[in-house]
């Protein structure tokens, strides 16, 4: 471990900036990161060893204590359940003998849940060790058991198991143009920073990653910020549970992203680009290593990119570690500089005060694709599509009730109602468009519109017909928060956790109008008060829940409060203790 | 027949008791001080530790600190469920389980052992069996776990000028409002 803990150190230049990659890496080595593996990292990066602990401490996907060698992590996300995943989950506990984040006796398998995995289209899904398994049924459960027992380093198991299926099923202005590496570069180039910025401008590009912030007001600010260096930073970090459309992307438009890197960079002057790829997407780390490899030998990265003399621009990859918070512009950056991912206060903005302090723009995977095209055709070509508030097209992910799962791109100011029949769904009951942090539609909705405007979306289209428990999926959304929260401010850190167990509560049967009330006391505040997107987010599924479907609510909850648990039941370990079994070692739960 | 003149004005008849609690929040109580003999004026005292009355009647307005940690805390907290017209929990155990929710992530099984067979100096111990005994539950409970409680007044304790500030609001008829500096979270 030692000598691979120095190699690790040495790739990276022993550059505390770069410690998560550091920690990705022990944690490949190692399977977790010890104690004494904390110390050396710290002592050879010379950072505080509570600093290395901490970041060690907050990403799921590091774990300080041994877990199994085989670390299995079952996507947990509402669709992996309706999918059937909990049961899948519970064969693997079953032959395993083991429980639910529990490490087999051997040391052999550790079986976990983790927050949506961005597989919804070809859920249930997995992730081994640094590989993604999707479509998991139970014949692949059992040839999964089958290879942890027998030992085989992951990277040798059979191909098909980590094939990742492509669903484009509507293509539009992005995903139908023809478009070559390198064509956005010269264009912006040909341009020049000024014209494309103005096409931009003119474009009415807004991001795509659920904001919708002005693109041009963006860049113009940090092609106005003072600063030696200058960053575009890619937010490749899809986390919102049902959103996989940037996987799509990466996957098979892969040079439109980095030529609309490049003309950001043209555009803001930067000469450093960085792109932070969720860590849930491990099988996308090759194909863009490679991907930027060709791009320097091509003289589409490095020096005098595209052979414009004096224009320098290179792209790193980074790799996240399983934090949603990290989608978060400033808690990306925070990560993108080893740290944990807090967002941070602004302003300053990231245009002015960025990565390392400096000029940074950040921009959604789908925002930069757009910006390449809007380089070659101009801003004019891409506004007469879409609403006017509402330039262009939107690339939704859709999943769920659906017979044909996948990727929509869509103009602007498309009905709810219009994507649902294109994806072959049926007796819808409800929609999560935005993912949870989004907007909850009921079935009287669907004529509503995908614009900022209307109903804004990151790109998240989650469908259920009338058989799926809206309780239920308002669980998972409260859960999810819960676990995602970075525990920064209070009102978020506590008020998702409350909002967890009054949820658990309800859908247990064991809830009052009380706690129902206390969902929305609790939701409000969190969206009064809290640091981040997080925090004013995670109470939109309650709310919209309690707007829609309070009937369902309120079948399940009783008037008056009775006990949240059960009295006798809490008893018997005492009962067991004490070998008592009077009249004094039971309660009746029926008492007033 | 009545006389037909007003009735006097009737004192509220409180209650109060600690649970799984520690008596601070009855010692904040006490610190109202001076205050205490306007108080009783308006109220009188039932069932509480101040008046060692033990068993609660018919009440106006019920106190209570501390969680539910015991099978007899549940009994004491139904009883004045039942007594009382507006019941209220004190004190950030009756509130969330406070303090003694920290044993909440052992199982109270390990810890009747420990404490009275294997811990550090223990010879010839027994687990306590006697049924006048109440027996624990698994975890501590806030009382709304088990009863509908009307007011939280929170803080640990909470300062003698919230209690007072509460009490006159309560008396007075006013839906109870902590402003600023009455509440202190840390």
């Amino acid at each position: 471990m030692d000598r691979d803990l120095s190699a690790i150190l040495a790739r990276h230049h022993h550059d505390g900036g770069r410690l998560v990659q550091i920690l990705r890496d022990v944690m490949a080595v190692a399977g977790h990161i010890s104690p004494g593996a904390i110390t050396r990292v710290a002592e050879a990066l010379a950072l505080p060893r509570g600093h290395v602990e901490g970041v060690a401490g907050f990403y799921s996907f590091f774990a300080t204590e041994p877990r199994g060698r085989y670390r299995v992590r079952f996507s947990d996300n509402v669709t992996d359940q309706m999918a059937g995943s909990r049961a899948l989950a519970q064969r693997m506990l079953d032959a395993f003998r083991i429980e639910l984040g529990e490490v087999s006796r051997d040391g052999l398998v550790s079986v976990g849940l983790t927050s949506c995995t961005g597989l919804c289209d070809q859920g249930p899904a997995m992730l081994v060790n640094d590989h993604a398994i999707a479509r998991l049924t139970p014949a692949r459960i059992g040839a999964i058991t089958s290879l942890i027992r027998g030992g085989s380093p992951v990277a040798q198991w059979p191909d098909n198991l980590f094939r990742i299926d492509s669903h484009i099923r509507r293509r539009d202005l992005l995903l139908g143009a023809p478009f070559a590496a390198g064509d956005g570069v010269a264009a912006a180039l040909a341009r020049g920073a000024a014209d494309v910025r103005l096409q931009i401008e003119q474009s009415g590009l807004r991001g795509r990653g659920g904001a919708g912030f002005s693109t041009a007001t963006k860049w113009a600010a940090c092609a106005a910020a003072p600063g030696p260096v200058r960053h575009v930073v890619c937010n490749a970090d899809e986390g919102e549970p049902g959103t996989f459309k940037d996987r799509e992307l990466l996957a098979h438009h892969l040079d439109l992203v980095l030529d609309g890197m490049t003309v950001a960079a043209v555009a803001v002057g930067a000469t450093h680009g960085l792109l932070y790829l969720r860590g849930e997407y491990p099988f996308l780390i090759a194909p863009i290593q490679a991907a930027l490899a060709d791009r320097r030998a091509r003289g589409l990265l490095g020096r005098d990119v595209g052979g414009a003399r004096g224009f320098d621009f290179d792209i790193e990859l980074h790799v996240g570690a399983g934090a949603y918070v990290c989608g978060e512009e400033s808690a990306l950056l925070e990560s993108l500089e080893g740290k944990r991912g807090i967002p941070r206060n602004r302003p300053p903005y990231p245009v002015t005060h960025g990565y390392r302090q400096q000029p940074t723009v950040v921009n959604n995977v789908e925002t930069l694709a757009a910006a390449a095209l809007i380089a070659v055709h101009g801003g004019a070509w891409f506004r007469a599509v879409g609403t006017p508030r509402s330039a262009g097209t939107k690339i939704l992910s859709v999943s769920g009730d659906v017979e044909r799962p996948g990727v929509y791109e869509v103009p602007f100011g498309t009905a709810v109602r219009d994507v649902l029949a294109e994806a072959g769904a049926l007796d819808v009951q409800a929609v999560q468009v935005g993912g949870p942090s989004g907007t909850l539609l009921a079935g009287s909705e669907l004529g509503r519109r995908i614009a900022f405007e209307d109903v804004p979306s990151a790109g998240a289209v989650m469908v259920f017909d009338r058989t799926r428990d809206i309780l239920g999926v308002v669980d998972n959304f409260a859960r999810f928060f819960a676990h995602e929260s970075c525990g920064f401010c209070t009102p978020c850190r506590v008020g998702t956790t409350l909002n967890h167990h009054l949820m658990a509560r309800v859908c247990a049967g064991k809830g009052s109008r009380r706690d129902v009330d206390d969902l929305v006391r609790v939701s409000r505040l969190m969206k009064a008060a809290s640091h981040c997107g997080l925090g004013t987010t995670a109470g939109n599924p309650v709310l919209d829940a309690l707007a829609k479907f309070r009937p369902a609510f309120d079948a399940r909850v009783a008037s008056e409060p009775g006990p949240a648990f059960d009295l006798d039941e809490a008893l018997a370990p005492a009962r067991e203790a004490t070998a008592r079994d009077d009249a004094g070692a039971h309660l009746d739960p029926e008492a007033p | 027949m009545k006389p037909d003149v007003p009735e006097p004005r009737k004192k509220l008849r409180v209650a109060t008791t600690s649970l799984a609690g520690c008596f601070g929040c009855h010692m904040s109580l006490l610190d109202i001080d001076e205050r205490l003999i306007p108080l009783l004026e308006l109220i009188e005292l039932d069932a509480s530790p101040l008046t060692d009355k033990k068993h609660v009647g018919p009440c106006d307005l019920g106190i209570i600190e501390g969680g539910v940690c015991n099978a007899d805390n549940v009994h004491v907290l139904r009883a004045f469920r039942q007594q009382c017209k507006i019941l209220v929990a004190m004190g950030a155990c009756a509130v969330n389980g406070g303090l003694p929710a920290q044993r909440n992530h052992l199982d109270v099984r390990d810890c009747l052992q420990t404490v009275y067979l294997t811990g550090l100096g223990v010879e010839r111990g027994f687990i306590p069996n006697d049924p006048e005994l109440p027996l624990p539950l698994a975890q501590v409970h806030p009382l709304h776990d088990v009863v509908k409680i009307d007011y939280f007044l929170p803080g640990c304790p909470p300062s003698a000028d919230a209690i007072w500030s509460f009490l006159n609001d309560l008396i007075a008829g006013r839906t109870p409002q902590l402003g600023h500096g009455l509440i202190h979270y840390d």
